[in-house]
């Protein structure tokens, strides 16, 4: 474990009393790693029943329901399914497969039927024979009801998804009968940031891309910084490219929850570094990868949030399982991830940056720096991923060794077999 | 006699107008890519000893009630900062090393 210490350059933040983060959870063994999770077909079958068909998964915020009435489609590939959730005439906002009962047909899309929607509605009608449901789901008109056998509209209401929300952010469970609670599923960590005003923070930037890689590789490259100061060294300015690739990489705070982790970070302080440490652009708009210099007054935070207290904190990255990332910024904005597979080499990612709506242009143009300059670096981590993905299938090489820096990657990995095997052993059993 | 799309003051910004007042990150990010360097250089030197001086204009008026070409004026801003890596860091249009990526802007927000 010393040896962990004194390796590389860096600023040596202190770590716990065993000597390394990852001795501080020894359920996580030191070992060198298997990626086969992320390239056997058959691992990502076992993938969808035992993980992604009974957890509790984030498929958006409130603020995109603003109205009863409103609604919006996401297309669950995992579960081969689509599901619309909509705020109802008494303002509960319901989750249902997105199927009328009629004969099968996709009820809520637009122009193209893959494709994710979003509106205002006093009910849904299906294009194909016209038969109608409430917003709580009921069915309330069927063509020509007359011409069905003894059939009662009561018993052909829209299938329901559980639907529950913390914090403003709308969680859906496929399961029959989830094993948890949304509450219980989220556990302390994550629920003392549920006081964060989220709810102020409606200037949104919504990214999607379609990726060539397994779910967690994505997830493994944004759970680690040990890659940032090598893979983007060419998004500095030439000056500092020394500096910040000799500094390398230490996380300020790790914890581990449950199937939950976290990971705090110092952040760029631009507005206290040396100018030819900057880009022009970020001097002219007082903004970066790190979000806009000047930041709006939140007031106290939640407990929560920096939960190591660490004093050059920057940001909290919290990665709730299985495939959802809030990180909480110091300069008081907030950005979310989401990880949805679509086989076992591919996934759509979404990342969302969102921002206290801008007063003036000073401060749009701020938030509009950040944005552009998030995109440039997600790019090259994007790259990046297929390239990893390609050789990881190769199998040429079965083991792969992780620093403590790379702790949560380890944690995914085993959280990810521990439901597996658990969902395997439980269907044996039955 | 009004053809110009900038506020008078950046009437020396009017060449680059038609071009790089784009309303959408998608349409500028396109722009980018189908841009030389020359030409990003050449707007990048024009507008950005301008750039302090053009933020105040456009601060000046409430955010959701921007007169047209001030709107114009700030996406012009929105594409300095579009071609900012390329001219400051990078000198190619696209970012390195990410040559099979994409990442789509679907919302964002206005003005």
């Amino acid at each position: 474990m010393a040896q962990v210490r004194s390796a590389g350059s860096g600023t040596n933040f202190p770590k716990p009393p065993e000597g390394s983060w990852t001795a501080h959870y020894p359920e996580l063994g030191t070992e060198p790693i298997s990626y086969e999770d992320s390239i056997s077909p058959e691992f990502y079958e076992l993938e969808r029943e035992a993980i992604f068909k009974r957890v509790w998964l984030n498929v958006g915020r409130v603020e995109q329901l603003p109205r009863n009435g409103s609604y919006f489609t996401k297309e669950l590939a995992f579960a081969n399914t689509s599901i619309v959730v909509v705020r109802g005439r008494d303002g509960t906002v319901r989750a249902f497969h997105n199927i009328c009962r009629h004969r099968g047909n996709k009820l809520v899309w637009t122009d193209l039927p893959r494709q994710e929607t979003s509106g205002n509605c006093r009910q849904f009608v299906c294009k194909y024979h016209g038969w109608r449901y409430e917003l709580d789901g009921s069915c309330s008109f069927v063509q020509q009801e007359r011409e069905f056998f003894d059939l009662d509209k009561a018993d052909y209401g829209l299938v329901s998804v559980h639907c529950d929300a913390w914090a403003g952010f709308i969680f859906v469970n496929l399961d029959a009968e989830p094993q948890q609670t949304l509450a219980e599923f989220l556990g302390p960590m994550i629920t003392s940031i549920g006081d964060y005003p989220f709810h102020q923070m409606t200037d949104r930037f919504y990214y999607r891309a379609v990726v060539g890689s397994n779910w967690k590789i994505f997830l493994d490259a944004f759970q680690e910084f040990y890659h940032a100061p090598v893979l983007h060294a060419k998004q500095s300015p030439v000056a500092a490219r020394p500096e910040v690739q000799l500094a390398g990489y230490e996380g300020l705070h790790y914890q581990i929850e449950g199937p939950h982790r976290l990971v705090s970070s110092t952040a760029g302080r631009g507005w206290l570094m040396p100018r030819k440490d900057l880009k022009p652009m970020e001097t002219l708009t007082r903004s970066g990868l790190f979000g806009p210099w000047d930041a709006p007054d939140l007031g106290t935070l939640p407990a929560g949030i920096n939960p190591g207290r660490a004093k050059w904190w920057g940001m909290d990255s919290f990665q709730l399982w299985p495939n959802f990332v809030i990180l909480i910024w110091e300069r008081n904005w907030y950005l979310t991830y989401h990880y949805w597979p679509t086989s076992h080499n591919t996934h759509v990612f979404e990342g969302n940056l969102y921002f206290v709506p801008a007063r003036n242009a000073r401060e749009r143009l701020a938030q509009e720096m950040a944005a552009v300059t998030f995109k440039e670096f997600g790019l090259q981590d994007g790259n990046t991923l297929e390239a990893t993905q390609i050789m990881l299938e190769s199998r040429v090489v079965k083991a792969f060794p992780l620093n403590d820096q790379e702790i949560l990657c380890r944690h995914l990995h085993k959280v990810t077999a521990d439901w597996v095997n658990d969902y395997v052993r439980k269907r044996a059993e039955a | 006699m009004s053809d110009a799309l900038l506020p008078s003051q950046f009437s020396n910004l009017e060449p680059y107008a038609a071009k790089w007042c784009l309303p959408t990150e998608r349409q500028r990010f396109a722009q980018r890519m189908a841009s030389t360097m020359d030409e990003m250089q050449a707007f990048y030197d024009a507008f950005f000893p301008r750039g302090e001086e053009a933020i105040a204009y456009c601060e000046k008026f409430p955010i959701d009630d921007m007169p047209e070409d001030a709107q114009r004026l700030l996406q012009l801003l929105y594409s300095l900062v579009m071609v900012s890596f390329p001219v400051e860091v990078w000198r190619q249009p696209h970012v390195p090393d990410a040559g099979a990526s994409a990442l789509d802007l679907v919302i964002e927000p206005g003005p």
